[in-house]
């Protein structure tokens, strides 16, 4: 594959995940999914038992072995491949799944790599923000261009989330490995959550533009395809907004996992702004957010190159091939996968730092 | 046809330098990777070794290694396994590059409360990208 062609499919790609109003996807977005065919609910099955024979194998190898056996196999020298080719393919699928599911790749990425592969959860954090770090760099330009993404909106959020994140990413590098583990265990149940019980609002009502917002002059017009209509839109609350976003800075720097589904609720429920303003300008703001914290773990050892690239490059190409399938239906339960993988990986990370499940 | 939303100059500039920039962070990764791979050059860590470590936290790790964090990987970019850092700096560098391509507009534009939040975002990336900020083991 001609890799210069890669970033413009998946900047296109994910460009249309916010234009077009069937696949605009919050949470799962059960009012927008289209209802899924028979095939589309087979392909949905499939992809579930896929996930979880992988991960049921990965684990019942690791019960049934002793760990000097393991130890054995990591060590030998014709099966070092193994891992990183088992990591591609498992991006690969969670590239399609995070499409069809509406979230970010990052927060599926560290939950089910940290808790069925052999890598330590600090290489882990570091390939999961570069991981989400590449997705929206390829989808920033598109978002940026058509006005979707808001760069006023943006800014003041990015320098405090993206000063938060650093701080964020030395507490997670400095914490116990168990600590860390049950911290993102109940974040990812967290999410769970918000996924289940968060609404969404495609035009929230704002009377009156806040001081700040105002001040920064943060309001703009996007053109909605699907009325033909422009839509003038503000803000308000934006100190409360920009106070959040200390907390979802730490967070992602913490445990690497992209923040998309913090990010939305606080733009479009708190802050006021369109839904589609809010993902795409979320989506962008990773770009930034994701780049202080991406530079503590690469200035602390914390990258491998042989972790990174089949995962960023697994998943760019299942993104790609989700938005093909996307094109086609979106299975309605593709909504309850993600939330089955995140509920089952989140349990594995909080009984793996509790020693409940090791 | 679709209609069009006329964004502002910065913006517009913003995404071209992230376009271009991504682009060529995420070619020099990729052909870094196959260098590496291919063995053209031989990596710091042997390919068959790395099982041994990437279960290791970070502090044992480079404790095992003998890997010095920071920016000393550019010493070592004859090593196949270090190369690919060229990349991956490069996607964790364009963001300071684009902020620094608009600041130049916000200034033009007398916009003063984005020139000092634009210059301020690039003095923490830069903090981060510095390698000033260490981590103690655990």
């Amino acid at each position: 594959m001609d890799p210069l062609h890669l970033p413009q499919k998946c900047s296109r790609f994910l460009g249309t995940l916010t234009t077009a109003p069937k696949n605009l996807q919050f949470f799962g977005g059960s009012t927008l999914s289209l209802r899924g065919s028979g095939k589309g609910k087979k392909s949905v099955f499939v992809l579930i038992t896929l996930i979880m024979a992988v991960l049921v194998f990965f684990q019942i190898s690791s019960a049934s072995t002793g760990s000097q056996e393991i130890q054995a196999i990591s060590d030998s020298a014709t099966t070092w491949w193994i891992w990183p080719l088992v990591l591609f393919i498992v991006t690969f699928v969670l590239g399609i799944v995070a499409v069809l599911g509406g979230v970010g790749g990052g927060v599926l990425f560290v939950p089910i790599i940290g808790g069925f592969f052999p890598f330590n959860l600090d290489f882990v954090r570091g390939a999961g923000l570069l991981v989400a770090l590449s997705g929206a760099l390829a989808a920033g330009p598109g978002l940026l261009k058509r006005g979707m993404a808001d760069l006023r909106l943006a800014l003041p959020v990015a320098l405090i989330a993206s000063s938060a994140a650093i701080v964020g990413a030395m507490i997670g590098l400095a914490l116990p490995k168990n600590v860390v583990n049950v911290a993102l265990g109940l974040t990812i149940l967290g999410i769970v959550a918000i996924m289940l019980m968060a609404k969404k609002s495609e035009f929230p009502e704002v009377p009156k533009a806040d001081v700040l917002s105002t001040a920064l002059r943060i309001n703009g017009i996007y053109y909605e395809a699907s009325t033909g209509q422009e839509i003038p839109w503000k803000i308000h609350r934006t100190p409360q907004g920009l106070a959040l976003f200390i907390i979802i800075g730490v967070m992602a720097g913490m445990f690497g996992l992209g923040a998309g589904w913090a990010n939305v609720p606080v733009l479009n429920l708190l802050m006021g702004a369109p839904l589609k303003v809010s993902v795409a300008t979320s989506k962008f703001l990773l770009s930034i957010t994701d780049t202080s914290a991406a530079w503590v773990y690469i200035n602390n050892g914390a990258v491998l190159p042989m972790m990174v690239v089949p995962s960023i490059v697994g998943i760019m190409l299942g993104s790609i091939v989700g938005v093909k399938i996307l094109a086609k239906a979106r299975p309605a339960a593709i909504k309850y996968v993600v939330i089955g993988l995140l509920l089952f990986s989140g349990l594995r990370a909080l009984l793996k730092g509790l020693a409940i499940w090791n | 046809m679709a209609k069009e939303i006329k964004v502002t100059e910065e913006q517009l500039i913003y995404a071209k330098v992230l376009d271009l920039g991504m682009k060529i962070g995420l070619l020099s990764l990729i052909i870094s990777f196959i260098i590496y791979l291919t063995g053209i050059l031989d990596p710091f860590i042997p390919v068959k070794d790395l099982p041994k470590y990437w279960g290791l936290s970070v502090h044992q790790y480079l404790e095992a290694t003998g890997i010095k964090p920071g920016w000393t990987w550019l010493r070592v970019l004859d090593k196949g396994d270090f190369l690919n850092f060229l990349g991956i700096a490069f996607l964790a560098g364009v963001t300071i590059v684009c902020y620094l391509a608009v600041i130049p507009i916000f200034i033009r534009k007398k916009d003063w409360t984005y020139t000092i939040i634009a210059i301020l975002e690039v003095l923490v990336l830069l903090l981060a990208a510095s390698g000033i900020l260490k981590i103690g083991g655990h």
